[in-house]
């Protein structure tokens, strides 16, 4: 059906001929575009009725009582449900230490949260496929539950900022939400999350479509292809300072891959982006201690580039 | 007199909710009073941990989001 309706905006609405190199790229970029906006506003609706039964209140409830391992898959896992916004980072960190949710524990959630998420898993499925959407998920938890795992062996708790282990939290309960107050608010989250990434997407997809095969190899696959074994390193620590959500990320991702770049290298380099910013490190420098903020990214940008490696040697 | 605050370490959507909260008072015609809360240790003392948040005289009413401005005039209304 779309692709019928591809065909007909493509060759005879905008009067291409089928077989050529414009006409196949305009029909190529309409097909993608509906395919990707109809999945993204679909998923997106469905995720966010789905958030709104896993508030942070309730998160931090589950946690509160898990320890280390179960604690932090668990964690990792709410991470992708659980809403957030990296405005949010302080209180939502006081709020889970402050309740006795362990600091290895938190720091699962803090890294999953941003980095693995319903629009990555979309803008990956439609432009390459369910398989590296999948494995973006997938290792994008594992990322999460060893960097959480390691934080808590480290045993850093003295290094979170003195204050936060003095601050009172405060009970709150809100009215309970009906089925169709829930509803209207996942309809707003869409439409307002549409509204902010559509230009992304759009420009992700338009290099998807046009670039296809003229994208000839050249430097950048020279240097960072496959054969040069600090690419993924140095493709994470470019990633790690930038701050963009998945969306916004696509079209890097997008135009990487059509000049070459591996999978693994690409990948990394979109965990990086997502998972840790300069932005972030000082949100985040308000409730941790130098030595802990550089150890959590140290860390986690390890495991990104050990991931790296890994989907290079197995893609 | 209703007192409203809004909780936010001042992101763009603190703003946003705090413009939204000062137009459905206005057009509730009800007395208000405003306060912004900024403050880390006094957001979390209200058990807020996604921000923005919207209290009306002491009491969370949102918390993670910008309501629509009629349905912030319901939650004034039935706190005046």
């Amino acid at each position: 059906m779309l692709n019928g309706f591809s065909d007909l905006l493509a060759f005879h609405l905008f009067k291409l001929v089928p077989g050529t190199r414009l006409g196949e790229a305009i029909h190529f970029f309409i097909y993608d575009t509906l395919k990707i906006f109809l999945l993204l506003s679909t998923i997106i609706f469905v995720v966010a009725v789905i958030r709104s039964y896993f508030p942070p209140e309730k998160t931090r409830r589950i946690l509160s009582q898990k320890r280390q391992y179960l604690g932090n898959v668990l964690a990792a896992l709410l991470g992708i449900v659980t809403p957030f916004c990296s405005c949010s980072a302080v209180p939502l960190f006081i709020g889970f230490v402050e309740s006795g949710v362990p600091l290895g524990v938190t720091f699962s959630f803090l890294v999953s949260s941003p980095m693995v998420n319903e629009v990555a898993l979309i803008l990956l499925w439609g432009l390459f496929g369910w398989k590296i959407a999948l494995l973006y998920i997938g290792t994008g938890v594992t990322v999460a539950i060893l960097s959480g795992i390691v934080i808590g062996q480290l045993r850093m708790e003295k290094y979170v900022q003195d204050y936060v282990y003095e601050t009172k939290v405060g009970e709150m309960s809100l009215a309970a939400q009906t089925f169709k107050e829930k509803l209207r608010y996942a309809r707003e989250y869409t439409v307002d999350l549409l509204k902010k990434i559509w230009p992304y997407v759009l420009v992700g997809i338009g290099i998807g479509g046009f670039i296809h095969g003229y994208a000839p190899a050249d430097f950048l696959v020279r240097y960072a292809g496959k054969g040069n074994p600090f690419a993924v390193p140095l493709a994470v620590l470019i990633g790690v300072p930038l701050y963009s959500n998945a969306a916004g990320v696509i079209p890097i991702v997008q135009a990487l891959m059509e000049k070459g770049l591996p999978m693994g290298t690409v990948l990394a380099f979109m965990m990086a982006v997502t998972a840790l910013s300069f932005p972030e490190a000082v949100i985040l420098k308000n409730v941790l201690k130098m030595r802990l903020l550089l150890t959590f990214f140290g860390i986690v940008a390890a495991a990104i580039v050990v991931v790296g490696y890994l989907f290079n040697a197995i893609l | 007199m209703v007192k409203i605050q809004i909780l936010g370490t001042g992101c763009p959507k603190c703003r946003q909710l705090t413009e939204a909260a000062k137009t459905a008072a206005k057009e509730a015609g009800i007395e208000f009073q405003i306060e912004k809360v900024t403050d880390i240790q006094k957001i979390m003392a209200f058990g807020v941990m996604s921000t923005p948040a919207l209290v009306v005289n002491g009491v969370v009413k949102v918390s993670g989001r910008v309501p629509s401005i009629e349905e912030i005039k319901g939650m004034i209304i039935n706190n005046a």
